[in-house]
């Protein structure tokens, strides 16, 4: 199981990387293995004011959907426009290439967990 | 002297793409000729319908023979399972046969108006008031609205029922939340989401029943609203039903029957007696109003006499106060959630319904649940014989889930079940068992077919355990094989249009 | 009549299989209290009672003679072939398409149906059908809704005025605000439209019949950043501009004309096209097509993380079943009549509708308003339109839908022409209202 060691996670399977104020936001590679191939990604206005814990984007893959919460608040800065042609980077690149949106942060969720803590969440799960 | 089998060149319908009646078009090319065509020659529609208002081309509809149309449709019709063709024992959907004789009745009624005058309509409104007579009867409700169009629709009539009984009691703000089961149809939450509540999910327990401890616990003033199948989703029956009632009950907490499963109880006990508040039926399941490939269903509602002000109208009333005729349409219903469609329901499909209803009496309904739990039951054990486990071993009603042995994918079966020529049952829900089969074979088929069903997953079953590659790749007859959904989704191509412009 | 095919010793194999001793053992799950209610239903009949009873049921009604009857239905032709191909047993018993590999002939033939609803609106993206124009108009509001994230829909009194209640049933329950824009005569109001509005939704022709300026509404819709739905008649579109031409980003309607038999009000279908932007919006059911292994084209569900059965709570609608067979039945007469014979079905109602028009003038029953009409208008009657409609039910008659008393129009009702208008049956008609008319002015 991939679980880089400079990030942060929530149970519910999202990674944020934080630099300086700006966090970028992004699913985990066990995630993006049980949803199946990405074929659509909703993702937030730039400008759009999140707060940590609400639904930001939609993952979704032919059988389901995934709400993606935001694990920080703050100011949707830019989002991964990329992904709106090219959706399987997150299957591909979950941590690089298939990143959904960057928060200008003001705070940061209550829930964030360590990668050894979610390595704990993430094999439950498997 | 040694036979070759040669395989047949593109040119045969089996190697190439079935048309699409676009590509069978040639311009010019004339099918039906419509009545009175000749009145379109030399019009000056500029005149007529003015020149700002006519559009700049004609839509690109195809343009083929009569012959060239029953080709395609019956081509068409071919690439397609049915009822009346395979075994299709989709859990949850009640694939019975649909009676014939139905057919022929409905013809009688299609060409009536919906704005006919009422004295030229006694028929079908005769008919109307005695199917809701007999349907109110069959459920143990008060009043019926025949209505809704499909059981999603019966849903969102019934809980906005529910709603204006809470709005005229003032508790509107307080009565926020609607319970579902974890295992409940798609449509429940959706429905009680799209009339504007909070959805609470209570999970199920060892017996496949709805955990009562953890439904009791969320119960509280501020409920609107329980929605049950009853038997539930998993084919089980929720035998705490009264005392669920009895605690929505204590609290004004409205129970919803959602009458996806009413094959499992029809002529055997009543959800109004069970203590619902409310229940829709699925015309188009219990009784048997054809499918259609996806529709039309048919969703009556049927209420407890305080939820009665609250139905949509128009209402049929038989020796309406101030109408000289037999049979009117109360519009006046002040405390009416309001219209939810046009019109008054699905009538083709009430008629259909209507005429099953009175072939079968109150003795052949009951006989219908009792040969659907029967049948479900024998099939039961014929599958968990050929090593499908059930997913809550006990007696269950008109359906059950199985579950492949481990490291096989319920996916796998249902596409190898197409090679052998027979529906496969519902895959992967209820969502709570994981590789669930949901099979409900109903009351209309014999022991033979069902044997001949666990026979055939029996043999799936042990030519998949010799070659896991066989199954993973069937089917090998069917038309199209394993179609690419993901590609599908991805870049949809939605008209041929697209598909023109994508090429 | 019965349909179980079990003889007493099937039941009693199956029983010993089961390992249960009765039939009624399979039912104690039931609590006692509440098991085998007595039902008083009248009694079973066999097949020939049944046809019998029936057809005692389908005399009562009386569906033939000259039929002016419009209002959101009409009685159209249709061709023998539609029926016989529409009503063959594997569309008619068949499930919804859930395994693509067996059901192909109903996906492809849905797949052709939302090409062809997309032709006639002049859009880019349908779905395989909604419930009836009503629900469709309310799942465009919602639609509208959702998109723009704003919470007011405005909509012309020129919609149908079941449509408006259905949407006014549906916007309610989630708090969203509607607004009815007044006709000015017959026709909408061109108001200015608010920078809170989602949508705004007009119907064209318009219930009373006459033609809407599509393009100034649309245009002032759009000023304020709503959408602009239009409410059309699907048979109209052979003719009339499409919502397409005039930037409709929904267009809705009842396809009960193109195809369907009036059935009493249903079913028919309704249908939803939009904009490519709003495609992953769509309530309901939708086909694509894609590839299958060997690379073969084949047609599949699709987009379905927007319904229900995956979204749940938080689906894009809560619609399941649909009308796919009365769907079908529209794209088979579109196929069967081709673009050009959908213009002549168009056209003899537009004549027809004209020359009906200019006769009940010449007995003094004059049109509401001047302004270009499709098919069918209203007009001025000196009685109330039920009791015109009856009188000339007596007479063997089926027309004048009577207008609503929230129009303000006093007595009036609607006549509809269609290709099925013979001349004769308009001189008929004019000879009962003549006939109607003089006998009110003899009580007087």
């Amino acid at each position: 199981m991939n679980i880089p060691q400079n990030l942060q996670y929530l149970k519910s399977h999202e990674w944020v990387h934080l630099e300086g104020d700006t966090a970028t936001v992004g699913i985990s590679d066990f995630a993006q293995e049980q949803l199946g191939d990405v074929v659509y990604v909703e993702l937030p206005k730039v400008g759009q004011i999140a707060s940590s814990d609400e639904t930001l984007a939609v993952v979704e893959s032919v059988k389901t959907a995934s709400d993606i919460y935001s694990p920080v608040s703050g100011e949707v800065i830019e989002v991964n426009a990329s992904l709106e042609g090219s959706p399987e980077q997150i299957n591909e690149s979950p941590y690089e290439l298939g990143w959904l949106f960057k928060v200008r942060v003001t705070g940061l969720s209550s829930e964030l967990l360590d990668p050894s803590s979610y390595h704990l969440v993430a094999e439950a799960e498997a | 002297m040694t036979l070759t089998a040669e395989k047949p060149s593109t040119l045969t319908s089996q190697n190439s793409n079935f048309p699409l009646i676009f590509e069978r078009s040639q311009a010019g090319r004339r099918g039906v000729i419509p009545p009175q065509a000749a009145l379109e020659q030399n019009v000056d529609l500029v005149a007529l319908l003015g020149a700002e208002n006519l559009r700049s081309s004609a839509p690109a509809l195809p343009e083929v023979s009569e012959l060239d149309l029953v080709r395609h449709y019956t081509g068409l019709a071919n690439r397609q399972f049915s009822v009346d063709a395979n075994f299709y024992p989709l859990g949850s959907c009640t694939m019975k046969y649909n009676p014939k004789v139905h057919e022929v009745a409905a013809a009688w009624f299609t060409d009536l108006h919906p704005y006919q005058a009422l004295e030229t309509a006694q028929g079908a409104l005769e008919l109307l008031h005695s199917l809701g007579q007999s349907l109110a009867t069959i459920t143990g409700m008060d009043a019926v609205t025949l209505q809704p169009a499909a059981g999603a629709h019966g849903e969102f009539t019934g809980i906005l029922m529910i709603r204006k009984y809470f709005e005229q009691k003032g508790q509107l703000e307080q009565r926020r939340i609607v319970i579902c089961p974890d295992a409940a149809h798609g449509t429940n939450p959706a429905t009680a989401a799209m009339a504007g509540f909070e959805v609470v999910e209570i999970p199920g327990n060892a017996r496949g029943e709805v955990d009562f401890e953890a439904l009791e616990a969320a119960l509280s003033p501020h409920v609107a609203a329980i929605m049950l199948t009853n038997p539930n989703t998993l084919g089980i029956f929720e035998t705490r039903i009264l005392d669920i009632s009895s605690k929505a009950k204590a609290l004004d907490i409205q129970l919803y029957y959602d009458g996806a499963n009413t094959n499992a109880i029809v002529g055997r006990a009543r959800p109004g007696d069970m203590g619902f508040d409310v229940i829709h039926l699925n015309l188009h399941k219990t009784f048997t109003v054809p499918h259609g490939g996806g529709g039309p269903g048919t969703g009556p509602v049927g209420v407890k006499a305080h939820l009665e002000p609250f139905l949509p109208g128009p209402i049929v009333i038989k020796n309406l106060e101030g109408s000289a005729l037999a049979y009117g349409l109360e519009h006046d219903r002040p405390l009416s959630i309001g219209r939810v469609r046009s019109f008054y329901g699905n009538f083709g499909n009430l008629v259909r319904a209507y005429a099953y209803i009175r072939s079968l009496g109150a003795e052949g309904l009951k006989d219908v649940s009792s040969m659907a739990v029967l049948n479900a039951n024998y099939l039961r054990i014929k599958l968990s014989e050929q090593g499908f486990a059930t997913a809550y071993p006990r007696i269950n009603m008109h359906e059950f889930v199985a579950t492949p042995p481990k490291g096989l994918k319920t996916l796998d079966f249902a596409k190898a079940l197409l090679d052998y020529g027979v529906h496969p049952m519902t895959t992967y829900f209820p969502l709570v068992v994981s590789e669930a089969m949901m099979v409900e074979p109903t009351e209309t088929e014999s022991l033979e077919t069902l044997d001949n069903y666990a026979q055939i997953m029996g043999e799936i079953l042990r030519k998949a355990q010799a070659n896991p590659a066989w199954l993973e790749s069937a089917p090998y007859t069917t038309p199209v094989r394993r179609l690419d959904e993901t590609l599908a989704a991805k870049k949809p191509v939605l008209t041929y249009q697209k598909m023109l412009a994508t090429k | 009549m019965k349909y179980t095919p079990h003889t007493p010793q099937d039941i009693q194999k199956a029983l010993d299989v089961i390992g249960v001793p009765n039939v009624d053992a399979l039912f104690d799950d039931l609590p006692v209290g509440i098991r085998n209610p007595v039902l008083e239903l009248p009694a079973a009949l066999d097949e020939l009672g049944i046809l019998e009873h029936m057809q005692s049921l389908a005399d009562k009604n009386k569906v033939k003679g000259p039929n002016f009857l419009g209002g959101g239905m009409a009685k159209h032709f249709i061709p023998s072939a539609v029926n016989a191909l529409t009503f063959q047993s594997a569309f008619v018993t068949a499930y919804t398409p859930y395994q693509p590999e067996v059901a192909q002939g109903e996906l492809q033939a849905l797949f052709e149906y939302q090409s062809m609803i997309c032709q006639l609106t002049g859009l880019d993206v349908s779905n395989s059908s909604l419930y009836d124009g009503a629900t469709a108009v309310a799942e465009a509001a919602l639609l509208a809704l959702r998109h723009t994230g704003r919470n007011k829909i405005v909509v012309s009194q020129g919609v149908h005025p079941e449509y408006r209640e259905t949407l006014h049933t549906f916007l309610e329950c989630v708090g969203a605000e509607l607004l009815e824009v007044a006709l000015e005569g017959t026709h909408t109001q061109n108001a200015v439209i608010a920078s809170d509005i989602g949508a705004v939704i007009v119907q064209n022709p318009n219930f009373l019949g006459t033609l809407e300026d599509m393009q100034a509404l649309s245009d002032a819709a759009h000023a304020a950043g709503a959408l602009f739905i239009a409410v059309v008649d699907p048979l109209s579109l052979a003719v009339l501009k499409c919502p397409g031409e005039y930037g409709a980003d929904i267009a809705v309607g009842d396809g009960q004309v193109i195809g369907n038999a009036p059935n009493f009000g249903g079913p028919a279908y309704g249908f939803i096209t939009v904009t490519t932007a709003l495609m992953r919006q769509l309530p309901g059911r939708i086909v694509g097509a894609s590839k299958d292994v060997d690379g073969k084209r084949g047609f599949v569900l699709t987009l379905q993380a927007r319904e229900q059965h995956i979204r749940r709570a938080k689906a894009k609608s809560n619609i399941c079943s649909n009308h796919a067979l009365m769907a079908l039945q529209s794209a088979i007469y579109l196929s069967s009549v081709g673009p050009q014979g959908l213009r002549e079905v168009a056209v003899a109602g537009v004549v027809r509708a004209g020359q009906l028009e200019r006769a009940l003038k010449n007995i003094g029953l004059e049109r509401l308003t001047q302004g270009k009409f499709f098919n069918e208008f209203a007009v001025k009657l000196p009685i109330p339109a039920d009791e015109v409609r009856s009188q000339l039910a007596a007479r063997g008659i089926h027309g004048c839908v009577p207008v609503p008393a929230v129009y303000g129009l006093g007595h009036a009702g609607l006549f509809c022409a269609t290709e099925l208008t013979s001349e004769k049956d308009i001189e008929t008609l004019v000879a009962a209202l003549k006939d109607i008319l003089e006998n009110i002015s003899g009580e007087n």
